[in-house]
């Protein structure tokens, strides 16, 4: 065990992991999101952004790896804390009422499991191609994966809901991150959080114009 | 004006409790909530009946006595105010009003509205001091303290324990508590060497008390009747990962 | 029998008396402190800075309080701030100046060589607040800020916002804290002591009530300090805490400790005034408001008009009047009176038509809303949140209140009661204030007696009496464990038709009406008739439900009210007695021709230490001359 171990034995502990983690998450949606819009640019532009990922070979795995652990640190850490915030109030209030707490922070426990199943899927379905929801993959034309799957409207849809669920979780997540792991500055309003705002609204954006604009055919 | 409220009895820690239905009649705007209550105990016991049970002490809000859910918000509607200096203006006529114990694992109902808050005392037993034995000190202004500091500190000093924190958080965490005694102490020029030795040790108890974790809704700053900041909740944490990472050595 | 009241007080001159005194008392080596047991009732600034001392020292102790921390005692909640001789700001200040400062303003009715004492330790107090992480004003520089506070003529109150109390007891707290962990001292929260037991006439141990499982308990000990704070509450309504009472000084009293100058009350000023027949408490607003507020009622009686609408010219400021050279900065008890003058005269403001205005209108003009602001922001607020009124446009009212009580148990230089081994600390003894206190100076006595004071003189009385061995099963034990059972059964069968709230409130009423501000032969008189039948109807006809078996509030006020009933005849004695005026006491019959509080020394130079006698017998008087060698005897005068 040892100081690492009590460390994250501990509940702060576990919040700093959850922290770093989510950090670590926000860093990568940044780059992916960008990444993605260069569908706007048209095939040549995403396609070729693509294979030059897939062809920096280790730096992709070790990219890859420290996200699988992310989340998976991310995960379990949040499961073992929702437990032992359930067991520290077993009589819950006939009535409450919540002043401040933003309907981000409220569904960050269903939200996230509502994303985790949303990773899942989307690995299975752009990365490794097992799920083809439009009967057809291609490892090579990542455009034209994205334009056939999101012409279905159920493909599309679900997307769309993951990415309100993202959002929501990145106004919270952004702004409590930097607080979990202690770097966030003193500040006299500490509710108001532009950064964070901006950023979930952005990455939110982002990602949501592409299946619609592919449902609606702007992309095509 | 007339009230109909709602109060959790319980007759002991171990007793079943429930929500019982009271008519509170007669009562003026100018009372205190406190007051209102002490009418409707009155009442109770001129029929004989076993008066609510609830701690208060000063009635002025700094003696952190004072406990009570009221309508699902800790110490009520009034922000920045303990139940003590909530009056019943800030109500109507007709009003129904829901009266709870504060609830966490941590703090066993007594009777009624009484809770135990002792592991708030627990926490500062691990390490919320200076150890300063009397008689050691130098002359106070030996120790220079930035008006800046001191008055941050004296922002986070300024918690009155009444465990608000605590009932209002959705995770029933004492961090905002633990957290401001941690800040204050850790600001002034003489809690340094105890720094990261206190934030460890006040950690680990508040864990050992069985709080729950911080999710940062907010709740707790917005239920503290000093309104003391998150902000020391950050400074918690950061004293904390540092001791756990560097050692617990200034 | 009359009790020999030695105050011990040392030999020489005053400013070396207590080093020497340190230096001629026993010490009991540390192999042998953890030997001893200290009970400290009560864990504010005086019995928490002396239970965690001791135990720093190495004595066992025990500390008890009713409320369910330590935390909450009540020296949490005062405002102002506290006293200290550090000349820091170069104003003239010394020990001697608030030696010499405290006794004036105690109109001569204290012990010298105590409050030079005081005064000197003043000084250390500070320094130990500071090395605990009290967050006392600073200023830029970082050195401490200082303010002046009650018409001191100089600067030497030390401040932490307006919650000076509560800083200092958190400190204590804290230190009280660290030494509970440590295992030196045991805490007993929400438990009550109920009685004081005494063995061969030594304070040997308390029987104590478990507040919430009610049980009643025994506790040995070899010395007990009694640091439960004052009992202003026999008014009902006061400025304190709903739970400050007497019961354990007044059980010490009848256990054979003699109670000084019970009638010492200080009426606060500047509190809000009474709303209605339900109201549970006062609450002060700090002193400092007179700095700029002007206090003033209508010149006609019975003006109802809207305080802004009345010209100048129909106002009366009466302490500008009065007083002219210290006007609105009058001392508290000389404030005090003339509010309640004015009122009596009905020129009274409010609804209740006790109240008088403190208006900061041309303040606001002078300087500005927003220095008013900076300067009384929070206390305007919270005159607001219980008003519903914004003082920064309509007047404050305000009213006297019973504040403060400087009568106690009587102690001696070592703070030892008559009692061998009961020791008393802070506003439950009488020592160091007189018959006024000034401001910021009880935060002061409470932690130089639990400090400084009594972890000295507990070591010379534990080393020169070596107390021997006894347990709970000695028949003192066994006898006073049984009385409280029985007296808790008594409360609870009477099973009568009202309320203990409302025999209190009745107490409330009879002990301001005769007993306040000011006193008179004949009221004295009514209310020592009308105490004795309200004490009658309270053991008849007082109802208590609920069992002793649990947490049961009515019962611990029963207890409390009942001790209430008690004192208070005891108190409406020594007002009787002292056919003089001096400080807060002040008696009709004794003043001088514009008014002024007559103090007679020829007479009244003493303590008056009230013996019990006995259920149903008066009370014995014993007197402690006040010998006055440093500072000459004078009138007041603030004219």
């Amino acid at each position: 065990m040892g100081r690492l171990g009590s460390f994250y034995g501990s509940m702060v502990g576990k919040k700093v992991v959850m922290g770093v983690t989510g950090l670590i998450g926000i860093a990568y949606l940044i780059l992916h999101v960008l990444g993605n819009l260069l569908v706007f640019r048209g095939p040549t532009a995403i396609n070729s952004y693509a294979h030059f990922l897939k062809s920096t070979g280790e730096l992709l795995w070790t990219v890859r790896i420290i996200l699988i652990v992310a989340v998976i640190l991310h995960v379990v850490a949040a499961v073992q804390l929702t437990q032992q915030n359930r067991a520290a109030r077993p009589i819950g209030y006939t009535r409450r009422e919540p002043q401040v707490a933003t309907i981000a922070s409220r569904t960050m426990r269903w939200g996230g499991a509502l994303l985790l199943i949303f990773i899942i899927f989307h690995i299975l379905h752009f990365t490794t191609g097992t799920i083809r929801p439009a009967g057809v993959f291609s490892s090579e034309d990542v455009y034209a994966n994205m334009v056939t799957s999101f012409r279905i409207w159920w493909v599309a849809l679900f997307y769309v809901i993951a990415m309100v669920a993202l959002g929501l979780h990145l106004f919270h997540g952004a702004w409590s991150s930097v607080r979990s792991i202690g770097v966030s500055p003193k500040s006299p309003q500490p509710f108001h959080r532009t950064v964070s705002l901006l950023l979930a609204v952005l990455v939110w954006a982002g990602f949501t114009s592409i299946p619609v604009a592919v449902f609606v055919g702007l992309v095509r | 004006m007339n009230l109909t409220l709602h109060v959790w009895r319980q007759a002991g820690p171990d007793a079943p409790g429930k929500m019982v239905i009271y008519e509170a009649t007669g009562v003026s705007p100018e009372m205190s909530f406190l007051e209102m209550l002490d009418v409707v105990n009155e009442g109770l016991t001129e029929r004989g009946e076993v008066p609510i049970a609830f701690d208060h002490d000063c009635r002025e809000g700094i003696c952190g006595s004072c406990s009570l859910m009221i309508n699902g918000v800790a110490h009520g509607p009034m922000r920045g105010t303990a139940t003590c200096q909530l009056h019943m203006r800030s109500f109507k006529d007709g009003d129904t009003i829901y009266i709870e114990p504060w609830r966490a694992r941590a703090f066993r109902v007594i009777k009624d509205l009484a809770v135990d808050r002792s592991p708030l005392d627990r926490i500062i037993q691990a390490g919320g001091f200076i150890t300063a034995p009397t008689g050691s000190a130098q002359d106070a202004n030996n120790i220079l303290v930035a008006k800046e500091s001191v008055d941050d500190a004296m922002d986070a000093a300024a918690c009155i324990g009444c465990g608000a924190c605590v009932a209002a958080c959705p995770n029933a965490s004492a961090s905002l508590f633990t957290a401001a005694k941690i800040t204050h102490l850790g600001l002034l020029p003489q809690g340094q060497s105890e720094r990261y030795r206190r934030a460890l040790k006040m950690v680990q108890q508040m864990e050992l008390e069985e709080f729950g974790s911080c999710t940062l809704h907010g709740e707790c700053q917005e239920a503290c009747p000093k309104e003391i900041s998150i902000d020391t909740i950050t400074r918690m944490n950061r004293d904390f990962l540092r001791a756990s990472l560097l050692g617990t050595r200034p | 029998m009359t009790l020999n009241l030695q105050a011990r007080i040392p030999t020489g001159p005053l400013p070396q008396k207590w080093d020497k005194h340190r230096f001629e008392m026993k010490l009991v080596s540390p192999a042998n402190k953890r030997k001893y047991t200290v009970v400290v009732v009560g864990s504010g600034l005086a019995g928490g800075a002396a239970s965690a001392t001791m135990s720093e020292l190495g004595y066992n102790v025990k500390c008890f309080c009713f409320q369910d921390s330590p935390r909450r005692a009540h020296s949490i909640a005062a405002q102002g701030g506290i006293n200290a001789a550090k000349n820091y700001r170069n104003d003239g200040d010394s020990v001697y100046r608030l030696f010499y400062d405290t006794v004036k303003g105690g109109d001569f009715r204290s012990r010298e060589a105590n409050v030079y004492r005081l005064a000197e330790l003043s000084v250390n107090i500070i320094d130990q607040c500071v090395a605990q992480g009290v967050p006392f004003a600073r200023e830029y520089g970082g050195l401490l800020a200082n303010r002046s506070f009650g018409g001191a003529q100089v600067s030497r109150t030390f401040y932490a916002r307006g919650q000076t109390g509560q800083q200092l007891l958190l400190g204590a707290y804290q230190a009280l804290e660290r030494q509970i962990a440590a295992g030196g001292v045991k805490m007993y929260p929400r438990t009550e002591m109920l009685d004081l037991v005494v063995i061969d006439g030594q304070a040997r141990g308390i029987i104590a009530r478990d507040l919430v499982t009610g049980a009643i308990e025994a506790h040995v000990a070899d010395a007990v300090v009694l640091a439960s704070g004052g009992y202003g509450n026999v008014f009902f309504l006061s400025t304190n805490a709903q739970g400050s009472n007497a019961t354990a000084i007044w059980r010490a009293y009848k256990r054979g400790a003699a109670f000084a100058n019970p009638c010492f009350t200080q009426i606060h000023p500047t509190c809000i005034p009474v709303h209605g027949e339900y109201q549970s408490k006062l609450t002060l607003m700090s002193e400092s408001l007179r700095n700029d507020g002007r206090v003033w009622v209508p010149k006609q009686k019975g003006d109802k008009r809207d305080p802004r609408q009345i010209p100048e010219a129909d106002r009366d400021y009466y302490l500008e009047r009065k007083y002219p050279s210290f006007g609105n900065l009058a001392p508290r008890d000389i404030a005090s009176r003339a509010a309640k003058e004015v009122c009596d005269e009905g020129r009274g403001v409010g609804e209740t038509g006790f109240g008088v205005y403190l208006d900061f209108a041309d303040a606001i003009k002078r300087l500005g809303k927003s220095v008013i602001e900076d300067r009384y922001g929070n206390l305007f607020d919270m005159y607001e949140r219980i008003t519903n009124e914004n003082p920064y446009e309509v007047p404050m009212r305000i009213y006297p209140a019973v504040h403060y009580t400087m009568g106690g148990l009587w102690v001696d230089y070592n703070l030892m009661s008559t009692v061998n081994g009961l020791h008393v600390t802070g506003e439950a003894n009488f020592s160091d204030h007189g018959a006024n206190r000034l401001g910021a100076s009880a935060l002061m006595q409470g932690l130089a007696d639990g400090y400084f004071i009594i972890p000295s003189t507990i070591g010379d009385y534990l080393a020169t009496r070596k107390p021997a061995k006894v347990d709970t099963t000695h028949a003192a034990f066994r006898d006073a464990l049984a009385g409280v059972a029985e007296r808790t059964k008594r409360f609870l069968a009477i099973e009568g038709k009202r309320t203990v709230a409302s025999f209190h409130r009745e107490l409330g009423k009879i002990m301001w009406e005769y007993c306040g501000m000011s006193r008179n032969e004949a009221g004295l008189k009514i209310a020592l008739t009308k105490i004795p039948e309200l004490r009658a109807e309270f053991w008849r006809n007082v109802n208590i439900p609920g069992s002793d078996a649990e947490l049961n509030q009515a019962l611990e006020k029963a207890g409390r009210v009942a001790d209430f009933l008690e004192l208070a005849e005891l108190m409406c004695i020594d007002a009787l007695h002292r056919t003089e005026s001096c400080g807060a006491h002040f008696r009709e019959e004794s003043q001088t021709p514009d008014g002024e509080a007559l103090r007679d020394d020829d007479h009244f130079a003493y303590v008056a230490a009230w013996e019990y006698a006995g259920e149903g017998k008066p009370p014995i008087l014993n007197r402690e001359p006040l010998v006055f060698e440093n500072v000459p005897l004078s009138q007041r005068s603030y004219k």
